[in-house]
Parts: C-alpha cells; structure tokens; sequence
C-alpha cells in the first residue's frame, strides 16, 4: 500500500478582507467578491512557505530517512536555481536523495503528489516528501489580486503506516491558454473568464472526474470529499452539483477565506479533508490548470493515530488582518518604496554561503562533547571558560528547538517592510543562546522570558545580483 | 611577572577638534587640525615624532586602508605608522599602541591620532554594520538587520526585567543621564551638541529602538584628536603639566556573551574586566573613592548607567541611585562626561578614545574652564567598541604625579 503517511498545512499569519482591494481598486475594477485573502509576509516567498508546511508535516518523523523532496510551485523564487534542494537543505534531509521541482502549471501539485507515490511505487524510494507552495502576483485592479491567497501544503509518501493509500488517478493534459506568463511578465496574463470557465474549468476537472470514475467504475456517492479548486464560488459549487455530488461531499474551497493557493489549493483542501477523514473515506484530490488530474485516495485506520499541530479550522479563524493595501503591495515589490541607505543589500559571498550551507540553512551549531554546551555557529574550540576543549564537537541543530526570548527590542532606525524591526537573543530549550530576527510578531507583543520557536524566512533580497538571502528567524510560538 | 605600564608614559601635548557635522571639514583637514594642536601643545615638529598609530573604523569607506592616509597627510618622516581598528575603541587602541612603543624603550616620542568623517557616509546614525560588513561576510548572512541602538536598547530590555523597573520608571531615570550630559556639553565650546534638555524632553524624543529614544543615543560627528606620547622620565623636558599614564586595559570579549548562555546582557563583560586589571595596574584599591572624573562611552543613555556598575563605582542595580543623587554631575562626587561625552561631544568613532583623554588631560591641567571638576587627581576614560555581546572594551587611568 502506496499513500499519505502525514500531511501538513501553512498558511500566513496576514490576512486582507477583500473589501481592502475593493476601496483602494474597486474605481478600476469593482469586483464584489466578499472574504478574506492570506498574505505572505515580507520575508515569505512560496519557498520558505514550502519549508513551513514540510517541517509540520515531517513532525518528528527522523528527516534522514526521507529519501526525496518534490516541490510544486509556479512562483520559484529562481528561474534556474532548484528550490527543491534549498528546501531540502532547510529541512536537514539527506544529500543521497533524489530533488526536484515541479512547476510552470497549476496542476504541478498533483504532478508531484502522483510522482512521488509512483516512486514509492516502483520502490525507486522508501518514502518522499512533497511541497506544493505558492505566492501568485495579482496584477493590481485584476479579478487574480482578488482570488489569489498564498499558502502550501506538504505530504510524506511511504508504504508504511499509510494514513490514506493512493487507489488510482486519471489526468488529462491540454494546451489551454487560459492564463500564462512569459519571461518578460511579471504578472499573469489572462483570456476572457466566461471562455475559460465554459471552455476549460467546467470540461476538464469534469473530465479527470468522469474518466476516473469509468476507469475504476466508481460512482460519485462513494466519494466522501471531493476536492477542486475554484474560479468563482458560484461556479465553484455548481460544478459539484452537476456531477451529481451534494452540498456536503465537497470540500470547502479556500477561495473565501484564504484565497487560491495556486499549485498548493488542492493540496491544502486535501490535508483540510484528512483532518476531519475516518477510516474507509474515499477522497478525490483534484487539480485545475492545462487540463486536470484526479486523484482517489482511501483513508485507513491510521488516520485515528494522526494528531493535527494546526488544521484548516485554526486558519480559517486566525490570521491578523493587514488593513494596508500599500503595505501588500510594498511586500510584494508592486510598490518601490524608500529604503534609504539601510535597505541597500551587500554581496553575499556565495563561496562561503556553500561552505557554511549546514550553519546557515538547517541552522546547525555544534555541541561540546566534553561540556555538552551547545553553540551557535558552530565553533571548533568550547565558547564554555570552564571547558575550551578543541576539536570535540559534534554537529547540533537548533533550527528545531524551541526557546525562550532572553531580549528584544523594536528597532525604528533598520530598514524594514514590517517596520519597526524587531529582533532578540533566544536561549535555546537544551542550551545555547543566538540572536535572530523576530518576524510574524506584533508591535508591543514581546515580553521577555516568551516561548519562541524558529522559523525558515527570505532575510534579504539582493536585486542587483539575483541572490535571495534565506535565514532562520524566530517567532513567538502561537498557543 | 610584568609591571604594566604606570608611571612609564606621559601625555605632553594633545589636540581635538571641534566635533559636529563638519560638512565643509574632510577627514584629513581634521587630521591636520587635531596633529597642529598636539605638536603646538607639545612645543614639538613633526620631525620629532618616531612612531605613530592611526585609529579608524569605517576604513573602506572613509580614510582608506593602511597607514598611509595619516603619514601622507601629516607628512610624517618616513617613520614606523600602523593603522589600528577596534570598532569605537580604535582612538584607545591607537593610544595604547603609542604608550607600549615608548614604554618598550623603541621610541622616546609617539603619535596617536584617531579620526572619523562619519558625515560623509549618508547615514543617519551609524551604517549597518551587516551592510558594511564590519562583523565579516557570515555574521552579514546570520546576524539580524541590527543597528547599534537596537543592540544596547536589548541591554535596557533585560536590566529593566532583572532589577524589575517599569519601563517608565527606567526610562525616566535613563533621561537623568542625558540631561547631565547635555547640561555639561552645554558648558563645552567644541562639543557637536551644546542645549540643555529636560526629562521631559527625553521622555518625549521618539523612539529609535525601544526603549531608547532619540535623546537617549549620543551625536554621530566628525571629528579628529591626537596625543603626543613620551617617556615619563622625559615628559617635564617639555612642559611643567604632563599627564601620566597610570594604567591601560582593554579586554575582548570570549564570545561567551554572545553564545554561552550565563551572560546576563545587564553589563558589558569586557568593561568589567578591563577595569579590574586597570585597577590593577594602578594599584587603585577602591575606585569610588580614588578616581576624581570619568568619561565613559556612553554612546547611550544605558550603557552609561551600566558601566558605573561595570566600573565597580555603583554596586550591581544600584547605579540608579547615584545617578537620582547627583553623584556623577559637574559639582557631585565623580563628575562623568564632563566634557558633554559621547552624548553631546559627539561621537566619531576612531576620535572618540582620544577625545575623551583630551577631555581629561584639560581637566587636570586645570585648563576645562566652565566645566572644571574642582581639583582632580586621577581621571578614567572607558570606550567600548562592538554590541554589548561582541565587545572591546578599554579602560584607561591617568594622572598627575
């Protein structure tokens, strides 16, 4: 049995009521969707998001045996420059693994949820984790700004302790230029919606469906949840209902609440199924984008062992709303800001990026094996004046450990796009003390002696040389 | 077993210039400035000078690397020059590599001199030293987007919570400070900022890092100092005042303040063991009682609080209580910042640990006229260079024999 062994969902703390874009593009475009979109923070991207959702998937599951990492987006960070092993790196797995990037489709979710199980399949792996993340630009004053939200999704595939086998799957490919986007764009380009709707939307995710169901003769009332994106929420519950499914089998889109995901929709609403799943339910993950692929899960007895850290429901009702549509669109880059001086990025020497890749991207310090003091950055003599042993350490990783804040402070002079900067040293549960930025926190929030816990972030943005500066930061842990 | 270096070197002639946003000023006009008022106060040419230190920080993006900019500009005779950096101690680093060449008998005269055009730079306050890269091309990945407010304005988080002060509370006795500094470098000619201020007024600057506010952070000046060092057996050769040098620590950090876990960000370790051994070395026994004046880095309104603590004048927690009294102002038991310090004379970095030397060498020579501490014996000067967990500190004794 191939299928989903843990699964997990990250959504950004930022929330924007629509009603934001309505004030500030409604003149242009008056779209009246109602609810609320997520944000990614200045310093998320789709692959810090990706990292975010792999470490609440992966939990305490020992990352060397992990034997590949797919990532889905249609919004890497580098053109060329794999964010698979970025993602990789942060969650510490193996090098002898196998990486890749699945992208330049709305459908790449499901691409790489449906690999991954093929390779556990073909027994080219014991098991693979796959992150499907994106952060899509909506031009300012388009129908997208207003329905894209951001967010990932991560699933551990194996053959043991399946959560939900894989039973079958049917994809259908086309050509459909509904929406693109060329090396010269920075936003999507988009054909007319009653065409794509009519023409696309409501013929291929019927069509994946339908030859699913003909392929492994299995009817709609089997199905418990079925999940598909959404263009529209009318035309979203519609479709449903054509195929003969009621009101309850289908999933709850994003649309309304968080907004579409992108490559990570179908992905995210699957792990939201999970959550509530019982042994026995069918589920059919379904994908959107240059046709469509269906994919029918079963879920087993070991759903009843899954505990959820942060489920669909929290982030429906979470969220701390960003009430300035500038700030968006400053996050974003859509909007040139002053900086100042102190916003101007130095060069990063790449050579020594690579040499202290462990140090900097899976936040590896060292522990003295003598004192057992941990430390970071790694140190080859004992930082301890008691000890000062040499050459006695063994790798240690802090970027999973949990702490407590020693000292903070706000910082109104530092150049930010979350202005004011806040920043502070951690002690470490289990020893060693560094000081980090602070992110996903609120003005006036910090109290020293806090619980804080790390998290993986795009600490800076080197335009002039194509370089993205990622770096762990920390932030409160959300009780 | 070493003697250390009391009694060995004097000060026989130093020179400052006028802090401030020097606009029209470059760094080597201050250089020239600060060179012909120590040589003029010496009665010496350069020709007479056998060695010099140079004390600069933002090199790369000021003066230049190597020893060059002073030789060339000072027109120094082809003698030994090192340039020297240590963060905000480079001036005190440059005057101890000065004391140590006359002190080893290698020369009889030597120059230390320590300039900074931080004005030239754009800033307003110091550059990111991540953008800049003085903490090196890692900490520039791993360190956060610090500023130096931010990284003393943790120190005043942590005290506040240790010694249980409300914010408020804290932050009205952290304003004592400056309203003491701005009131002395209202008395000063050549300090950068020269108006009196109120609590009031420091309560209500905005803030920069919290809890610091704009009148809680010193001046970002240019300017330039120097001193002319000789054999203390020498020193009357030239003029009937010389200041002795009665001792010259500085202490860098282990790098246990940044990352073993005991360090309590309450203090400035190497402060407190710099000024240990400089107690020391001038056999000083109890230093609330023996020292007359200090001038301390206070290049914020905590860190002055700390170091009275770190220098052991004020017991751990207690500094407040000196500071409530009156006992470091111009008329109380150890004046501190008589000239305005680093609050109000301003703060060019690589000048600074020459500046407050200047600061005290007039004061002992009875020369600091509106702000003279009545009859001193013994001065201490203290720089820090770095963030309070990656720090040099210096502290450093001198007095009339």
């Amino acid at each position: 049995m191939v299928g989903i062994i843990s699964f997990g969902i990250y959504i950004p703390q930022y929330r924007m009521n629509r009603k934001t874009i309505f004030t500030a593009m409604g003149w242009l475009n008056p779209v009246g969707v109602p609810g609320e979109k997520a944000i990614a923070n200045s310093d998320e991207d789709s692959l810090t998001m990706a990292v975010a959702a792999g470490m609440k998937c992966l939990g305490p599951f020992d990352q060397n045996k992990v034997d590949g990492l797919y990532f889905a987006t249609t919004t890497s960070p580098y053109k060329e420059r794999e964010s698979a092993s970025i993602i990789a790196a942060a969650l510490d797995l193996r090098s002898s693994i196998r990486t890749s990037d699945f992208t330049n489709s709305l459908k790449a979710g499901t691409g790489a949820l449906l690999s991954s199980c093929e390779s556990v399949q073909s027994k080219g792996a014991r098991n693979a984790l796959i992150c499907a993340s994106d952060c899509r630009l909506g031009k300012p004053g388009s129908a997208q700004e207003y329905a894209f939200g951001d967010g990932a999704a991560a699933f551990l595939i194996g053959s043991e302790e399946v959560v939900a086998s894989l039973e079958g799957f049917f994809s259908v490919s086309y050509d459909f230029p509904d929406h693109w986007r060329s090396e010269f764009d920075k936003f999507d380009r988009t054909s007319e919606e009653r065409w794509i709707r009519d023409e696309g939307y409501n013929q291929f995710i019927p069509e994946a469906i339908l030859g699913l169901f003909k392929k492994y003769g299995l009817e709609s009332k089997a199905v418990s949840k079925l999940i598909y994106p959404c263009i529209h929420p009318r035309e979203h519950s519609q479709l449903g209902k054509r195929l003969g499914f009621k009101p309850e089998q289908i999933q709850e889109p994003l649309y309304p609440k968080i907004g579409e995901c992108g490559t990570a929709t179908s992905l995210m609403m699957l792990a939201a199924a999970l959550e509530e799943a019982k042994p026995g339910d069918h589920l059919l993950a379904v994908s959107y984008g240059n046709g469509s692929e269906a994919l029918w899960f079963t879920v087993t007895e070991e759903i009843k062992t899954k505990s959820i850290e942060t489920g669909i429901k929290e982030y429906f009702k979470s969220g701390r709303e960003l009430t300035s549509y500038e700030k968006y669109l400053a996050f974003r880059g859509i909007l040139p800001v002053e900086t100042g001086l102190r916003g101007e990025v130095g060069p990063t020497q790449l050579v020594q990026a690579w040499r202290e890749r462990k140090a900097i991207l899976a936040l590896y310090g060292s522990k003295c094996n003598r004192c057992g003091t941990p430390q970071y950055p790694p140190q080859r003599i004992c930082v301890n004046p008691n000890c000062s042993a040499i050459d006695e350490m063994e790798p240690y990783r802090f970027s999973n450990k949990k702490g407590k804040l020693f000292s903070f402070t706000e910082d109104h002079l530092a150049f930010s796009l979350s202005a004011p900067q806040m920043y502070g040293l951690i002690d470490f549960e289990g020893g060693g003390r560094f000081n980090f930025d602070i992110t996903d926190c609120e003005s006036g929030s910090l109290k020293v002696g806090m619980p804080m816990k790390m998290t993986f972030r795009r600490k800076y943005v080197d335009e002039a040389r194509g370089i993205y500066g990622y770096f762990w930061k920390i932030m409160p842990v959300r009780e | 077993m070493s003697k250390g270096i009391k009694d060995k070197v004097a000060i026989i002639g130093m020179g400052c210039t006028k802090f401030g946003e020097l606009w029209d000023k470059s760094a080597e006009d201050l250089m020239v400035d600060a060179f012909k008022e120590a040589i003029k106060d010496a009665g010496i040419e350069a020709k007479d000078i056998q060695a010099a230190w140079q004390g600069n920080h933002y090199t790369e993006v000021n003066i230049g690397h190597s020893a060059l900019p002073s030789s060339t500009t000072l027109k120094l005779p082809f003698i030994p020059v090192t340039h020297v950096e240590n963060f905000c101690a480079s001036g005190s680093e440059a005057f101890r590599g000065a004391c140590y060449a006359v002190a080893s008998g290698a020369c009889d005269i030597a120059l230390a001199i320590g300039v900074e055009k931080l004005k030239d730079l754009g800033y307003a306050g110091l550059p990111d030293a991540r953008h800049v890269m003085t903490l090196g091309t890692l900490y520039r990945i791993i360190w956060p987007n610090h500023t130096g407010p931010g990284a003393f304005a943790m120190m005043a988080t942590r005290y506040f919570d240790r010694y249980r002060l409300d914010p408020r509370e804290g932050k009205r006795i952290l304003a004592h400070i400056s309203v003491k500094s701005h009131h002395n470098g209202s008395l000063n000619p050549k300090a950068h900022l020269r108006r009196e201020i109120t609590v009031e007024d420091v309560l209500k600057a905005p803030i920069v890092a919290w809890p610091l506010g704009l009148l809680d952070s010193c001046g970002v000046s240019d300017g330039a100092a120097a001193a002319i060092i000789v054999r203390a057996e020498l020193a009357k050769n030239f003029r009937p005042d010389p200041i002795y040098v009665k001792a010259l620590q500085i202490a860098a950090d282990s790098g246990e303040s940044l990352m073993y876990s005991q360090y309590d960000y309450t203090h400035v370790e190497p402060t407190y063991r710099a000024a240990i051994k400089a107690y020391e070395e001038a056999s000083i026994k109890n230093p609330r009682e023996e020292i007359s004046m200090m001038e301390v880095h206070d290049c914020f309104s905590i860190t002055e609080l700390i170091t009275y603590e770190d220098l052991l004048i004020s017991p751990r927690g207690k500094a407040r209580e000196d500071v409530e009294s009156g006992f470091f102002e111009l008329g109380g038991k150890i004046p501190c910042q008589p000239s305005g310090g680093l609050k109000c004379f301003g703060h060019p970095i690589g000048a600074t640990g020459i500046r407050m030397l200047y600061e005290i060498y007039k004061q002992l020579q009875g020369k600091a006229e509106a702000r003279q501490v009545e009859d001193p014996k013994i001065g201490l000067t203290h720089n820090i260079g770095g963030f309070p967990t990656r720090a040099v500190a210096s502290v450093t004794l001198v007095g009339l024999q």
